[in-house]
């Protein structure tokens, strides 16, 4: 709990960086920015659920680790993805988002 | 277990089969013949010494062989409704033992020299195994389903030793023939047994036969359509007895059977699987004469009367010796039926059980050494037909004197085994029935006509131009043909009513002079008859046949049963009621499903445009569908 600071002000920043997120991951073209865009949505996640179990229930620990649950499962995640993506690089030389469409139909 | 070897009689041509048949192409063909006889000496050896047990060491009891009966729950349904495995010896049994036993034996033998140099020596050495094995099982069974079991197994190994020749389309078409009908039989056996076992609540032979047995007391109380439920129990079961014993109308099978090797048709086809229909009569026996006063068993005399005199008629006219053997063999079951129809039950009233099976036990003599005698001039002359045959005697002393004599038992002339056995027969069906009497005094006439019109079509008249001088076969098939004969010869001295009774109490059978003179001259009849017609060759069987017209030919064609079985499949079942049925199927059942199937392809062929490939695309779908969820979820979830 910040002194001065309410759980309305926090939720504002969560919903902001959330929607930047959303926003970069429809608009950005390349794939390393839509992942650091995906990244942006996880940690407004992650904040929430710290944010509301400080503020709404104080003596719990719940929100706490399932924070650190959520870091953990993203850093897997976002290994997972690099990988991905320098494996695409390898094949057709470009990470645009644009270029990879042949598994469509 | 008083006989614990009995275990090892079915279980040893069992593990025959397994090694022959797992180790097929790694068994060297001599090995494996002997394999296949040695492993049926043992169970030979085996069955000896339990009848030499059951009927001199421990003989009568009270007056009766007891019956002795192992057994262990092999399915468990509840406590009262269980199928046991196990085996039942009483004289018909082991009666059956020593019959399957040695004609198999013979067979073995036999079919060391006839099928040597054949391709699949060891593959029929292993069919041979599993059928002996089968047999066994059937014989020694102790209830109505162990009975089915090792009845379809039987038919499984006739399919299969039928069908061996695999690359003739006849032979193929042959085995499937005899498959079909002996299946379709079965069904009306099957549905026997449960009848049989839903209304008296047993399936032990035991409980079933015991006359005082509330199996058959209770047979009054309830009926179906003006006869007891226990009467259609068994005319069900004598459905599927008659399909395995080609009794009339059920018989089609059995003459196609014949392109089958010929010892097969010994083995199997004369001797030891189609008497199972006689067999399964005679072990329910008591219920088919104490329910409903003996209705069923007035069906069986009838049934078995027809079919005697209808196969007798055809083989007069045929002009393939096996196939002349195959109507002989359905007439000799049928006089079989017709002598369990006419039987009583108790003491000397029950003539016609013994005789029948005395004549079961004397014809598999006799019937196996006369269908390995044609093999061994089929193996001689390279043709199954009279017209290239004649004057045999001269190059096939063995086979032509083992063969003579068959035909002498056959035909009923003493002091040979088939005069005992067709004469007790006769006796039984003079006192219950004259009319069967007749019937059975005339096939007798026929009988000896057809045999010996093939036994001087073989052995004398004309010679046909050999294109190699036919030689006698080998001695690994004439010892056989001796054994065979000297038994043939022989079997009719053993006091068999002592033994194998219906109430197994044994009597004292005599000789009914004035009756077996009766038979024996119209044996005699029928042989000098044959003798004019056939001992030169001369124009008077084509004069009679001439004269016949059409009699004849009905008779040449076997009165077209098969041609009514054709028309009856073809043109009515198939075309008016199973093909309407396929229709319906095709355009109705298939048609909704495939339908679904297209539909659903059809569907997606148009909707696919909308995958574009693009990531952000089914992103933004993706988001904008989770805000309008959103949306619903706050404002309209009241």
């Amino acid at each position: 709990m910040i002194p001065g600071v309410s759980i309305y002000e926090l939720l504002t920043v969560t919903s902001l960086l959330f929607f930047i997120g959303v926003y970069g991951f429809v608009t950005r073209k390349n794939l390393i920015s839509i992942l650091i865009s995906v990244e942006l949505i996880l940690n407004a996640a992650v904040i929430n659920f710290v944010v509301i179990n400080k503020y709404l229930y104080p003596d719990m620990l719940q929100g706490a680790v399932f924070g650190i649950f959520i870091i953990a499962v993203a850093a897997a995640e976002t290994a997972l993805a690099v990988a991905i993506i320098i494996n695409l690089y390898r094949q057709i030389s470009s990470v645009e988002v644009e270029e990879i469409e042949t598994m469509k139909h | 277990m008083m006989y614990p070897y009995v275990l090892l009689i079915p279980l040893i041509p069992l593990a025959v089969f397994l090694l022959l048949g797992l180790f097929n192409q790694k068994i060297k063909p001599e090995v494996s013949g002997y394999i296949g006889v040695g492993g049926l000496l043992i169970s030979t050896i085996l069955a000896a010494i339990t009848a030499f047990e059951y009927f001199i060491t421990t003989g009568k009891v009270d007056g009766a062989y007891e019956p002795y009966v192992f057994k262990t729950v092999w399915m468990h349904f509840s406590e009262t409704l269980h199928i046991d495995m196990g085996y039942l010896l009483d004289p018909i049994s082991v009666m059956m033992l020593i019959v399957v036993s040695v004609v198999s034996l013979m067979v073995h033998i036999y079919s060391r020299g006839y099928m040597k140099g054949d391709q699949g020596y060891t593959k029929f050495f292993a069919f041979l195994s599993l059928f002996s094995f089968s047999m066994y099982g059937l014989v020694l069974a102790t209830n109505l389903f162990q009975i089915y079991i090792f009845w379809e197994l039987v038919g499984v190994s006739s399919y299969l030793l039928i069908g061996y020749y695999y690359t003739k389309e006849s032979a193929v078409a042959a085995a499937k023939k005899a498959f079909i009908v002996t299946r379709f039989a079965d069904l009306g056996f099957l549905i026997g047994i449960l009848i049989i076992g839903y209304y008296t609540g047993t399936y032990d032979f035991e409980m079933l036969t015991d006359p005082e047995g509330s199996a058959i007391l209770s047979w009054a109380t309830t009926s179906f359509m003006g006869l007891s439920v226990l009467t259609w129990g068994l005319i069900l079961i004598f459905i599927g007895g008659a399909g395995k014993s080609a009794m009339f109308p059920l018989h089609i099978w059995l003459p196609d059977a014949m392109e089958g090797p010929t010892p097969v048709s010994a083995l199997i086809h004369a001797a030891t699987m189609v008497v199972a229909g006689i067999y399964l009569v005679a072990r329910l026996f008591p219920m088919y004469y104490f329910v409903e006063d003996g209705f069923a068993l007035q069906v069986v005399a009838y049934v078995g009367a027809f079919s005697a005199l209808f196969a007798a008629l055809i083989a007069i006219t045929q002009n393939d010796i096996k196939r002349v053997l195959a109507y002989s063999t359905m007439s000799q079951l049928g006089y079989m039926m017709l002598g369990l129809g006419v039987s009583g039950y108790e003491g000397a009233e029950g003539l016609g059980y013994m005789a029948s099976m005395f004549h079961l036990f004397t014809h598999a003599m006799f019937k196996a050494l006369l269908f390995l005698c044609a093999g061994s001039v089929i193996h001689a002359v390279h043709s199954n037909y009279l017209k290239d045959m004649g004057s045999l005697r001269k190059y096939m002393p063995v086979t032509h004197i083992t063969f003579l004599v068959a035909a002498l038992a056959i035909s009923g002339i003493p002091p040979f085994s088939g005069f005992f056995s067709k004469d007790e027969i006769l006796v039984a069906a003079f006192e219950q029935n004259k009319l069967i009497y007749v019937v059975g005094v005339v096939v007798a006439a026929l009988t000896a006509f057809y045999m010996f019109r093939i036994y001087f079509g073989i052995f004398w008249g004309k010679t046909p131009g050999y294109e190699k001088t036919p030689h006698e076969s080998p001695t690994s098939m004439t010892v056989p043909l001796i054994i065979l004969a000297l038994l043939s010869a022989g079997a009719g001295f053993i006091p068999f009513s002592e033994y194998v009774t219906a109430d197994r109490m044994g009597f004292e059978a005599h000789l009914n002079y004035p009756l077996a003179l009766i038979a024996s001259a119209v044996g005699i009849i029928g042989i000098a008859a044959a003798w004019i017609f056939y001992k030169k060759e001369n124009p008077l069987p084509d004069r009679m046949a001439n004269s016949l017209g059409k009699l004849y030919i009905w008779t040449y064609h076997k009165f077209y049963i098969d041609e009514i079985y054709l028309f009856v499949t073809k043109k009515i079942l198939f075309k008016r009621i199973s093909g309407p049925f396929a229709k319906f199927d095709k355009k109705y059942v298939d048609g909704t499903m495939v339908g679904i199937g297209n539909s659903t392809v059809s569907t997606s062929e148009k909707i696919k445009g909308i995958q574009s490939g693009k990531v952000q695309d089914y992103a933004l779908a993706f988001i904008a569908g989770a805000v309008i969820l959103g949306i619903l979820f706050i404002y309209l979830w009241k």
